[in-house]
């Protein structure tokens, strides 16, 4: 199961070269600046490029390979497409809106069926209305409730948050989520937000220039220290725990393959999946794990390297916590205190976990 | 009113009718064509499209009736197919509306499908909608005010000739002789009551049209 995409495309002051090689299930996000080459490489791997040539396989099946002469036209790829601009046919219903796609799908491939759509992306009460009617969050959901319904082998999102304001993106993040949890459709989802992309996606694609700087799992992507890439204000790390449990003092204690931490209870109950993001900054190391310490949460933690920062008095150091990568923005005058070099066991005394998700 | 105005009331209605029909289906795909693109002849084409709308009728005419004339290139051809000469009959004068009332219906549907744009049809292929499929389901039920639009002013237009019909189709009663012939057959004796009857209804006639699609247009809009 996985997603190989390698596309050349050459326009006046833009060229798109990308290798992708991508797991075949979860969210990957495409996350760049604007003019990075995202829209255009999922708009190749749609085929709504034809300038662009290479090759992709979708699980097993060859949609394309311009060596042999081989191209699917977007409308025989099995994929859903979710326009930046939502792009609902304004002569058609919601339902008909919905029922457009479907209805063109065989009837042995539908495997999501119209209920569960309507109702994991709350529109029920929008059936009979014409998309004018419909505010932009409106718009979105169906938008992606239209192109679940085709069953897609792989769904392709292009910034379908970008156009709302922040509530209305804080009303679909969690529809996101459980399209996340619920589907087994890999979807591959455009972006230049960081707090999208910290919260959606397991695995990370960056562009730069028409180029992927760096692609991989989320966590290990964001803990490179080659690359300076930050979601947000500061590079961090995202991580991926299970609540365990709550205590008295509003806090709840997740955990995850590294260890467990303690942050703010936000009323999930144990079991919850919630996803954590630790900043570098936030991260600073000892050799003991410090009990007379204000910092809650400590992990044991092995180096694995040191680099140099922005800055010439503090260093980049890449832990591992376990399974879990993590990062921390030391100065080099600690670094030299500590004797901090590869392979060294240490603990990593962490100020904030921000829940985000 | 005159037996031979009733003749030319409903040989207008007829020409103008079966114009308008023919040229909603050719000038469809061609529009289609223009706003998509058009690749390199697009230019050449629009113009050719375009020009009914500058020449003098007359000198359409003439072309016409020289192309369609025995010796013409097309004359060659509808005999050589049987089909006899085309000059001075209905057939020819449908053949000679549909260049002169070309502009009227191609440039409305062009215009529609270019502000449709391509984003409908993408969204459509990413709905499995083969090309032909999203034209039907898509594009055609956009472009409606489009097609309205043209229907009406391609109708309304061929209504309105007189040079082109006159060096094509002759002035034959009951057979080539359209309102405006009559109109002017009318003056030409001296029959004043007569031509008012006719030009009167014509006059009325342009103005509600005009005044509908004013109307439809507004009513788009709001």
């Amino acid at each position: 199961m996985s997603i190989a995409a390698r596309f050349e495309l050459a326009w006046p002051g833009f060229a798109l070269d990308v290798d992708l090689d991508l797991p075949g299930k979860g969210v990957t996000a495409l996350f760049g600046p604007s003019g990075s080459g995202k829209t255009t490489c999922l708009r190749a791997i749609a085929g709504l490029e034809r300038g662009a040539r290479g090759r992709l396989e979708v699980n097993g099946e060859v949609w394309q390979d311009d060596a042999r002469g081989v191209f699917l036209p977007t409308h025989r790829r099995a994929l859903g497409y979710v326009f930046q601009d939502a792009a609902l046919f304004p002569h058609l219903s919601v339902r008909g809106n919905l029922d457009y796609g479907r209805r063109r799908v065989a009837a042995r491939e539908r495997r999501v069926q119209p209920a569960a759509a309507i109702e994991l992306l709350g529109i029920g009460a929008l059936l009979d209305r014409l998309p004018e009617n419909l505010s932009g969050g409106e718009k979105s959901r169906v938008a992606m409730a239209r192109a679940l319904l085709t069953s897609p082998r792989l769904l392709l999102m292009d910034e379908p948050l970008a156009a709302l304001d922040h509530p209305r993106k804080q009303e679909i993040l969690p529809y996101l989520e459980k399209l996340h949890d619920e589907l087994e459709i890999p979807i591959l989802y455009v972006s230049h937000a960081p707090d999208e992309v910290a919260r959606l996606a397991d695995h990370l694609v960056v562009l730069q220039g028409g180029r992927a700087l760096a692609a991989g799992p989320l966590g290990e992507t964001l803990a490179r220290l080659d690359l300076p890439i930050r979601l947000g204000e500061d590079a961090g790390v995202v991580i991926d725990a299970v609540i365990a449990e709550r205590d008295a003092w509003h806090l709840a204690r997740v955990e995850f393959p590294g260890g467990s931490l303690w942050v703010r209870d936000g009323g999930q109950p144990a079991g919850h999946r919630v996803r954590v993001r630790i900043l570098a900054r936030d991260v600073s190391l000892a050799h003991s794990r410090g009990e007379d310490s204000s910092a809650l949460n400590a992990l044991p933690a092995k180096v694995v390297a040191v680099a140099d920062d922005t800055h010439p008095a503090t260093a980049m150091v890449r832990l591992d916590a376990g399974a879990s990568p993590l990062i921390a923005r030391v100065t080099k005058r600690s670094v030299a205190a500590l004797g901090v070099r590869e392979g060294m066991e240490l603990w990593a005394r962490i100020k904030a976990v921000a829940v985000i998700g | 009113m005159h037996p031979a105005d009733i003749d030319a009331i409903w040989l207008t209605v007829k020409l103008a009718t079966l114009t308008t029909l023919l040229l909603l289906v050719a000038g469809t795909p061609l529009a289609w064509w223009l706003a998509r693109g058009g690749g390199r002849l697009k230019s050449v084409v629009e113009a050719l499209v375009t020009l009914p709308l500058f020449l003098p009728p007359t000198v359409l005419g003439f072309y016409l009736l020289v192309l369609l004339g025995p010796q013409g290139p097309f004359g060659r051809l509808t005999q050589a197919l049987g089909l006899g000469l085309l000059p001075f009959t209905f057939a020819g004068l449908i053949v000679a509306s549909m260049v002169y009332s070309l502009p009227f219906v191609v440039q409305p549907l062009q215009q529609a499908f270019a502000a449709i744009g391509a984003r409908p049809l993408e969204a459509a292929a990413t709905l499995r909608a083969s090309p032909i499929d999203a034209f039907f389901s898509v594009t055609l039920p956009l472009a409606r005010p489009g097609f309205a639009t043209a229907a009406i002013l391609g109708f309304a237009h061929t209504v309105g000739e007189f040079g082109v019909v006159l060096m094509i189709g002759g002035n034959i009663p009951g057979k080539t002789q359209v309102l405006s012939m009559a109109i002017y057959n009318h003056v030409e004796t001296l029959e004043y009551d007569n031509a008012h009857w006719l030009a009167g209804g014509m006059l009325l006639f342009s103005f509600l049209v005009l005044l509908s699609l004013n109307l439809f247009r507004r009513g788009r809009a709001a």
